[in-house]
């Protein structure tokens, strides 16, 4: 089944082709606003053409096509072909798996447990 | 093609790559003892033939934890059909989520997933969850925004599909 974790590398990732991003991949993607704004746009709702994305964006055709390529390669966008147009799909996983190696990991259970604790200071009072 | 329903799609579609065998992968998300060890847990067992019985049966502990949060919960927390099953490639099925009545009401929606080897030991797999504007509730609850807003439900579909990698690539799931 799956291979063992390699512990000179500490990260399993590297040795995928170019074909599946990582993490890095995903952090220059977020970097850009007007990216971040195209996701929040997907966010609000799915299945847009570049025509629709485009209309919401000051920017040419060609732009919005590169950042939505560089989303599509970081895979944080996903593409489906419906008749003669492409639609466009927010992928939230590798925010997920971002989420989970970065985030989950140094502040949520410190945070919840904070929360907890004031929620119980607060009942008790 | 045009139906007599004004239903706006609001499909979500959620893709992830996972150092795993074709095989593998299929085995997770098909095996009720795989599928009780990832993600919301519980036993998915599968008819594995189009017109099948697809139902996912909870365990004790997801049961004690739905009752202590107040939240009876049914032996079977999801049901559905087998509309295709292509081992280790794709399955469809109808999905019901039985644990709230509202998403009962909203009845079934239709989830894809699809396995495709990239030839290094790793695969692309693509769950699509066929929703609409009638599937409001549902939708919340897959996409983890329920959760986000601090309604509980999980973290739906993403985190599930992160849990499996996990399991998958390092034998132990996100919760140890």
């Amino acid at each position: 089944m799956s291979e063992p974790f390699n512990p000179l590398t500490c990260n399993y990732l590297v040795t995928y082709n170019d074909e599946v991003s990582d993490d890095g991949q995903v952090f220059k993607a977020l970097a850009d606003p007007t990216r971040r704004f195209l996701l929040d746009l997907l966010f609000e709702r799915e299945g847009r053409t570049l025509t629709e994305l485009e209309t919401e964006v000051d920017m040419t055709r060609i732009g919005v096509m590169k950042h939505l390529r560089i989303l599509e390669s970081a895979g944080l966008v996903v593409t489906e072909r419906s008749g003669r147009t492409k639609l466009h799909y927010l992928n939230p996983v590798p925010i997920r798996l971002v989420h989970d190696r970065w985030i989950d990991k140094y502040t949520e259970h410190h945070v919840s447990a904070l929360v907890d604790l004031k929620n119980r200071l607060e009942k008790s009072s | 093609m045009t139906t007599s329903s004004v239903a706006q799609d609001t499909s979500q579609i959620y893709q992830i790559y996972i150092k795993a065998e074709p095989e593998a992968i299929w085995e997770a998300l098909t095996d009720p003892e795989w599928t009780n060890r990832y993600g919301y847990t519980g036993f998915a067992h599968y008819d594995l033939r189009p017109g099948g019985k697809y139902q996912v049966v909870a365990n004790e502990e997801f049961k004690a934890a739905a009752d202590a949060a107040g939240f009876p919960c049914p032996d079977v927390v999801v049901d559905g059909e087998v509309i295709e099953a292509d081992p280790p490639k794709r399955l469809v099925t109808t999905w019901r989520m039985l644990m709230d009545p509202t998403c009962v009401s909203e009845g079934f929606t239709v989830v894809t997933h699809e396995i495709e080897p990239l030839g290094n030991g790793a695969c692309k797999l693509t769950l699509t969850h066929k929703l609409d504007s009638t599937h409001a509730t549902i939708s919340q609850l897959v996409s983890g925004r329920m959760d986000a807003e601090g309604n509980g439900g999980g973290g739906g579909h993403a985190w599930v599909l992160s849990d499996l990698k996990s399991l998958l690539e390092t034998g132990a799931g996100l919760a140890g």
